[in-house]
């Protein structure tokens, strides 16, 4: 990053006519913890790597209790077990009004993607660097939307799936070519803009002088990391679904 | 008189910056949109209460597929400001 946001706080700084130049700039750039080789591949470790080792760890453990406490469920729901019912009842018909009751299976995949995009959006408020402000992180999870896409599109369609991409007519193959690349790119670059852009306003804001500072920063919070990471989640999940859905041949 | 010549750097750096805010342009056209997707939605809603959750969902849909076209603006924009690909072919 060659124009650092240091450069921009004292520039907001000048404007106000206040000097800023006592509390420090956040960084937007990922940050490189360190370089490895291994057998001639530089593997980077970088901040987004770290945050999302935290994530999974968190979610693995909240899924390991879940599962512990499976044994002692009973049919009439107390405690957590309302919480985890109305969860995964939630999904269940989340994904079942999107891809209709026969694919409802795949609610146990997008449930994990699901809960991951959700508290990789979320745990901006904690401090962490949201590992979807990464294009890296989106555009790996988009790429298994992607191929989900077209694993379905030939299991389900075999030859007629072939077939789709010389219709109307045989020159619009080039076309459909581009719109198939052209949707992992939109769905990755969607999140990873509402996501990068919200924490890039954040970091202007808490830029500005400190006076400015108080209470403000906490509502765009709620608008940009609590509403927008929801938000892009939900989209983000339903748009990958109706992909999917679109493929599969009836 | 004075020689007011600009450091090619800088006027790489400035003509990014304008070009950043260009970009953020591209914010109208999503913003009108979404715009008339929402009041469209509310239409729906009112004739149709019952259905408010299917209108709802069709509605955020089609607002994120509209908002695209405005994050490849902002994407842009944030590749001039932090990541700009011109300032390495200026000579030294």
């Amino acid at each position: 990053m060659r124009l650092d946001l240091l450069e921009t706080h004292s520039l907001i700084g000048n404007l106000v006519g206040l000097d800023t130049s006592v509390t420090p700039g956040i960084d937007v750039d990922v940050k490189v913890y360190k370089v490895f080789n291994i057998f001639g591949i530089e593997v980077w470790l970088t901040q987004t790597v770290v945050t999302t080792w935290i994530i999974m760890g968190a979610l693995t453990l909240i899924a390991l209790i879940c599962r512990l406490k499976l044994k002692n469920y009973k049919e009439k729901p107390e405690g957590s077990q309302n919480f985890v019912e109305l969860v995964i009842e939630t999904m269940d018909s989340f994904v079942r009004s999107t891809m209709g009751d026969k694919h409802a299976y795949f609610g146990n995949w997008f449930f994990g993607v699901f809960c991951l995009i959700l508290v990789s959006n979320l745990c901006g408020l904690l401090a962490f660097r949201s590992p979807t402000a990464d294009l890296c992180t989106t555009f790996a999870i988009t790429m298994t939307t992607f191929t989900l896409i077209h694993f379905m599109g030939i299991k389900t369609g075999k030859g007629s799936y072939f077939k789709a991409y010389f219709e109307p007519i045989p020159i619009m193959f080039i076309m459909n070519i581009i719109s198939e690349l052209a949707t992992p790119i939109s769905l990755s670059f969607r999140l990873f803009g509402n996501i990068l852009g919200g924490s890039v306003i954040m970091a202007m804001v808490y830029s500005l002088p400190r006076i400015l500072n108080f209470g403000i920063p906490a509502v765009l919070h709620i608008y940009f990391d609590v509403f927008a990471g929801c938000i892009q989640t939900v989209i983000f999940v339903m748009l990958s679904m109706t992909f999917i859905k679109d493929k599969i041949a009836e | 008189m004075e020689n007011y010549s600009i450091e090619p750097h800088a006027f790489v750096l400035g003509c990014s910056a304008i070009g950043a805010g260009l970009a953020m342009i591209a914010g109208i056209g999503p913003g009108i949109g979404q715009g008339y997707a929402a009041g469209k939605g509310a239409e729906a809603v009112g004739r149709q209460p019952e259905a408010r959750s299917t209108v709802t969902s069709t509605m955020l849909l089609g607002c994120a597929v509209a908002e695209s076209t405005g994050i490849y603006g902002l994407v842009v924009a944030m590749i001039l400001m932090f990541a700009n690909p011109f300032i390495g072919q200026v000579p030294n």
